[in-house]
């Protein structure tokens, strides 16, 4: 028998709005313990809750960017559970209205490209942190209590592992462009749900779905869908039945491990927050939070191809991140050429955020001097190969290029009057080499330019010395 | 009966309540005439009425984002049992949290 598999995702991204999403008190990561906190989020009695409206805003760019219908009527609702990581026993979310409904996204996988349906997408409340010691007690922290979420469930399009790495790649980058969350995985800023079941080829009725959840990595992701995948068609295969069940990703197994059975539907006893009054959006107030929203990476890549000439691979490089995207527009912006200035972050740039383990902002590189380090190059002031030179100085220095390039002396010899008495001077001590070339070894006028580039310390301009080189061969 | 002796023990475990069978006998009962008054709202003809979440005149009451310090945590900590270190401390409940 086959079996084709079906996964849902949902996704809870952290947005970096300054105060929390009900509550004025700071949205700051890695703060001591329960420093970022006030009453409201450890929910003391007779407080009262207010509705950060950035939050909504930026719940709003999120459906926008992922083409969902804005709700215009919206109110928030309570999700009831205990636990000690959220004092008020329920989750303020949105259950009835959610922000926005009937959205897609694209994904490309081995060249196929596919709309994957979201479903609907929330505005909510983060909980707080429980760090479980062995010494029989938790540890709470309620600093990421009333950080807000925005929650985004996907509609069960996803047919591969593969597909829903792709999908978590694809959201995480239009989100970042977004500018609502920075979307480290790392700091737990973005976690996803997996939904996984499989059915026989051509059945009606999708199979009885286990759940994974909070995953951290798109790789975890990867793995855990596709062993659960495969490890429900040997049930199925054996005569087994799957079970509705919660199942952890063990990672050094790279097994999935049963953690509960669910029994029945979750009862949380939704019902509306009457601390939250309804709120209405406006036909203005989409259009503002539209006019807000940065460009997205497919209109960015369309520009560089379109107006920039650059080839579809490296607009594609080029706009996997905001922060490279924006860097790259800046140093075009500042005069640079957008040919070189691609190249320079796809090849030097990226090698050493690689090799350094940084990203772009934590160098000392500026769109500003990456931009006058490429003119140097345009106006063969310097050259490429002395480039890597002025290169590995500003960034790791702040140097300003030109003044940098001026100071150690390594501005190119172009001037025939400066270079012709060094290449007479190489020509005599290097009669052999002249004999190869007349006798057809073109091998001699490499040798030569060697030997010219030597004397120079490097700075002669290639392009130069090998006209004049050949002028003076020819002379012979 | 309105409500089953069932459902109010259900009810119960979600709130993490434990009664002897005598209370959940009084407490259905009780339960059971709360309904009933309640359900007293269902004779009135909401014909073309819309579903009501508020009763609040207050529409579109929100807050600017603009963060303020947080809280002297000893202040807040006055409130709790036992604390350790900056951390509320709790006796350990493992793997009940449903997340966000």
């Amino acid at each position: 028998m086959n079996f084709e598999t079906t996964i849902g995702l949902e996704v809870h991204i952290e947005m970096k709005t300054a105060s929390k999403a009900f509550s004025p008190a700071p949205v700051n990561y890695g703060a001591e313990p329960n420093t970022n906190t006030n009453v409201v989020d450890w929910a003391f009695p007779g407080v009262l809750p207010t509705i950060n409206k950035r939050a909504l805003e930026f719940g709003m760019r999120a459906a926008l960017a992922l083409h969902c219908d804005v709700t215009r009527d919206i109110h928030f609702d309570r999700k009831n559970y205990f636990y000690p990581d959220n004092p008020k026993a329920y989750q303020i979310t949105q259950a009835q209205t959610p922000i926005g409904r009937h959205g897609w996204l694209e994904i490309e996988v081995d060249g196929k490209k596919k709309k994957i349906g979201i479903e609907e997408m929330h505005v909510e409340e983060d909980a707080g942190k429980n760090t479980h010691n062995p010494d029989g007690y938790s540890y709470v922290d309620l600093n990421r209590q009333g950080t807000p979420l925005i929650e985004i469930v996907s509609k069960p399009d996803i047919s591969s592992a593969d597909e829903a790495y792709a999908y978590l790649t694809r959201l995480r980058q239009i989100i970042q462009f977004t500018g609502i969350s920075d979307v480290k995985m790392e700091e737990g800023s973005m976690r996803a749900d997996v939904n996984v079941s499989v059915r026989p080829i051509g059945a009606a009725e999708l199979g009885t779905r286990t759940e994974m959840k909070n995953l951290n990595s798109f790789e975890h992701v990867r793995k855990g869908a596709h062993y659960e995948s495969r490890r429900q068609q040997r049930v199925l295969m054996a005569g087994g039945k799957i079970r509705q069940e919660t199942r952890r990703f063990d990672e050094p197994s790279g097994e999935t491990i049963l953690m509960r059975v669910k029994e029945g539907a979750s009862d949380y006893r939704y019902f509306p927050e009457p601390d939250l009054p309804p709120i209405h959006i406006s036909d203005e107030w989409v259009q503002e939070v539209k006019a807000s929203i940065p460009e997205m990476p497919d209109m960015r890549r369309k520009r560089y191809v379109d107006d920039w000439g650059l080839p579809e691979y490296d607009a594609n490089v080029l706009t996997q991140t905001k922060e490279m995207s924006d860097f790259f527009e800046e140093t075009v912006a500042q005069g640079a050429e957008p040919k070189l200035a691609g190249n320079w972050l796809m090849g030097d740039v990226n090698a050493y955020l690689n090799a350094n383990q940084i990203g772009l902002l934590e160098t000392k590189l500026t769109p500003e001097h990456l931009a006058t380090m490429i003119k140097l190059i345009q106006d063969a002031t310097i050259s490429s190969k002395i480039a890597k030179k002025v290169f590995k100085e500003i960034v790791a220095n702040d140097s300003d290029p030109k003044a940098w390039v001026e100071k150690k002396g390594l501005v190119q010899l172009s001037d025939p009057a400066v270079l012709q008495p060094i290449i007479d001077d190489v020509l005599q001590n290097n009669e052999k080499s002249i004999e190869d070339f007349k006798n057809g070894k073109d091998r001699a006028i490499g040798f030569l330019v060697g030997q010219i580039m030597k004397q120079t310390r490097g700075k002669a301009n290639p392009k130069v010395v090998n006209q004049l080189l050949l002028a003076s061969l020819k002379k012979l | 009966m309105a409500i089953s002796e069932d459902k109010v023990a259900h009810v119960a475990g979600l709130a993490k309540l434990t009664f002897s069978k005598e209370e959940l006998q009084k407490f259905t009962g009780q339960m059971d005439e709360i309904i009933n008054m309640v359900q007293q709202l269902s004779d009135v003809d909401t014909t073309g009425v819309e579903v009501t979440t508020h009763v609040t005149d207050a529409v579109d009451t929100m807050r600017e984002d603009k963060a303020v310090k947080g809280m002297d945590r000893e202040l807040l900590m006055k409130n709790v049992p036992d604390h350790q270190d900056g951390f509320i401390k709790v006796p350990a409940i493992i793997d009940e949290s449903e997340g966000a």
